[in-house]
């Protein structure tokens, strides 16, 4: 037996030693999660098998959970308690009594259309239904887009360059507009695909890129302190609901 | 010794009443005057229905009610009160409570028919506006009605969606139509999709395998239609050049799609026999388990290059971190505006927002893809005009242009 091998051992048997200590003293629900969570940080140092085997149990359940979630949460409900409600009576009392809804008879080709896939004769028509998923969904966006971030957003960017308050000449409004407007016209420059970026058009861009560096950087820095509380967040379940050191 | 006791009893009983005599007659006096205050308390002053309208831009089952208060004087009224029946001697209903500065009440009700609040289109309702008055008083309005609830084929409101949307239908149509008769439409070099063949060529030098992954978005988000775009040409590089693909994916219909995409680019590259249906394949629906399986695919295949294009939201850093750790080349791409600075940091290439959509067009080179990325170009002129045309407008104190693209929901 190679060092390697040994001190995988020692390793392995102080995790059992320090988890068969853990439920006995804190339960094993915690014990578990404790565990589990210890396994994903050692990911930190490199792959291992405790790693792999946490990865490997948490695609699992959520695979599994999320499946069973689509069932009963959307196909139960949706489709069949639409289509003939007394069959789902006994999981779903409130829906038996409800009105047979024939159009969903739709999405049920659809979704047939889609398990088509699995012959390898038949497998093209899968595409019409794949056809209509793609094209109605992105059809629709394509209006909210137009709305949420195109017309809003130029009525949000129309502004005056020049502002007056009760006092008369208000500077800091002023330079705060007049930057925000030079910031989305170099920004839109930039996106600009048509034309080369040279000469004022590449002073431009240049510009626009460099603004949205630095919105960047403050959105960097803000979302990083989002993430800092998912780690507060461990390190309490960690310290506290574990070991009891914090309190 | 008992009729001591019984006289003092009733001088006892004497003395309190001659004590107690003023303090009735105060209690008396007290009464008394509260009953003539509340004798002479007015009623509150009777509202007056002015109009009920149909509420605009609807599908019906709505109604607008105006009112008012002779002279405005709402001091006496703590609040009014809506009542609403199907005929003038019907039974009235109670529909809303006003405040006492309100005077105007939008009755909604639900379009079903079995639902309890069911509102119906073109029936006649009549209405009372009842006056709460401070002092518990009410008083009511003159039956007011019949007024009719109806649908509008049309939302004036969203007028300049529609012009937008049609205006950038035209550009669109005209630009892929001009496309397809061959006439050349220039896009300027995108520095993240220049690298793309030379990250697959450094991966087949390797001889390692190259990750592709979609992100977390629907099949049908924009972003994840232009990354299959991406994947349908670097598929078929890697057809060619006859490298390991992997594309982990998210969502099943993804997965559906991506293989749809590879299999045509490998057949597209004349190699039909080399794709295998498992390079495509699905991890799981839950976000973090599906940023632990890529994580674990990345140290465990270490592939040479790694592709991030798509929708991503919390999971963009950790991605890119391991893809960084394990020496891979790595080129992302999001319309997500919060990830962008996390795959700004850790890739070697970044597609920021629209450059995602453009990349598409620019590897595509399909005229469908052009003509839609030239009719953007030339929407996102527009939008400079009219932000240059909105900021002397408002310097010169008109909010015509502010008015005319206001979008009323």
């Amino acid at each position: 037996m190679n060092a390697r091998k040994m001190a995988s051992y020692i390793v392995l048997a102080v995790i059992v030693i320090a988890f068969v200590i853990s439920v006995a003293l804190k339960g094993f629900l915690v014990t578990i999660g404790a565990f589990l969570t210890l396994f994903i940080f050692s990911f930190l140092y490199k792959d291992n098998p405790y790693y792999k085997f946490a990865e490997h149990l948490f695609v699992g359940v959520s695979a599994a959970y999320w499946m069973c979630m689509g069932f009963w949460g959307t196909m139960v409900p949706n489709l069949f308690g639409k289509l003939y409600p007394p069959v789902v009576g006994p999981v779903l009392p409130a829906l038996k009594d409800d009105p047979v809804q024939l159009h969903m008879v739709i999405p049920l080709v659809l979704g047939i259309l889609l398990l088509m896939r699995l012959s390898s004769k038949a497998g093209w028509i899968s595409r019409w239904a794949l056809a209509f998923i793609v094209g109605t969904t992105a059809g629709l966006n394509l209006v909210r887009y137009l709305r949420s971030d195109f017309i809003q957003q130029i009525n949000n960017t129309v502004f005056s360059l020049y502002v007056n308050n009760a006092s008369g000449f208000d500077l800091g409004a002023t330079l705060s507009n007049v930057i925000v407007f030079g910031g989305v016209i170099c920004g839109l420059i930039y996106f600009f695909f048509s034309k080369e970026h040279k000469g004022a058009f590449g002073a431009g861009a240049r510009t626009g890129i460099t603004v949205l560096m630095i919105t960047f950087g403050a959105s960097f820095g803000y979302t990083v302190m989002a993430r800092i509380s998912l780690l507060v967040g461990r390190m309490q379940f960690l310290f506290g609901d574990w070991l009891g050191m914090i309190r | 010794m008992k009729h001591r006791l019984k006289l003092i009893m009733y001088l006892a009983v004497a003395v309190l009443f001659a004590l107690s005599s003023p303090v009735f007659a105060q209690i008396e006096e007290i009464a008394a005057d509260t009953l003539l205050e509340e004798v002479l308390v007015d009623p509150p002053p009777k509202p007056v229905v002015l109009s009920g309208k149909d509420l605009p831009n609807d599908n019906g089952h709505a109604l607008g009610l105006k009112f008012e208060v002779p002279d405005g004087d709402v001091s006496a009224i703590s609040g009014f009160e809506v009542y609403r029946a199907e005929y003038p001697d019907g039974e009235y209903v109670l529909r809303g409570k006003l405040p006492n500065d309100v005077f105007e009440y939008s009755d909604r009700g639900n379009r079903d028919e079995d639902e309890l609040d069911y509102f119906p289109n073109n029936t006649d309702f009549f209405y009372k506006v009842v006056a709460v008055g401070t002092e518990g008083l009410t008083t009511m309005s003159d039956i007011a009605g019949p007024y009719r609830a109806k649908a509008q084929w049309l939302h004036l409101g969203k007028i300049p969606v529609l012009v937008a949307v049609l205006l950038f239908t035209a550009f669109t149509i005209y630009f892929i139509v001009a496309a397809k008769r061959g006439k050349d439409l220039y896009v300027r070099p995108i520095a993240g999709i220049q690298a793309v063949d030379e990250a697959i060529g450094r991966a087949t030098e390797m001889g390692k395998p190259i990750l592709y992954v979609l992100g977390l978005g629907a099949a049908s988000d924009i972003a994840t239609i232009a990354s299959f775009t991406i994947l349908s040409r670097v598929a078929k590089k890697v057809a060619e050049y006859q490298t390991k693909l992997i594309v982990p994916c998210y969502e099943a219909i993804v997965m559906t799609v991506a293989q749809e995409v590879v299999k045509a680019a490998y057949m597209e590259a004349g190699k039909p026999d080399h794709y295998d249906e498992d390079m495509v394949f699905f991890i799981t629906n839950s976000q973090f388990a599906y940023v632990a399986g890529v994580n674990g695919i990345m140290v465990r295949e270490q592939p040479a290059t790694n592709f991030y294009l798509g929708v991503f939201h919390a999971e963009s850093l950790i991605l890119a971190e391991t893809g960084a750790s394990t020496g891979a080349i790595q080129i992302s791409g999001t319309d997500q505006v919060a990830q962008i600075p996390f795959f700004v940091v850790a890739c070697d290439y970044t597609l920021i927002g629209e450059e995602l959509y453009a990349a598409s067009a620019y590897l595509g080179k399909e005229p469908v893809l052009l003509g839609s990325l030239k009719a953007e170009d030339w929407a996102k002129a527009i939008v400079m005009v009219l932000l240059v045309i909105g900021a002397i407008t408002s310097v010169l104190g008109w909010d015509v242009l502010i008015e005319m693209l206001r979008v009323k929901l």
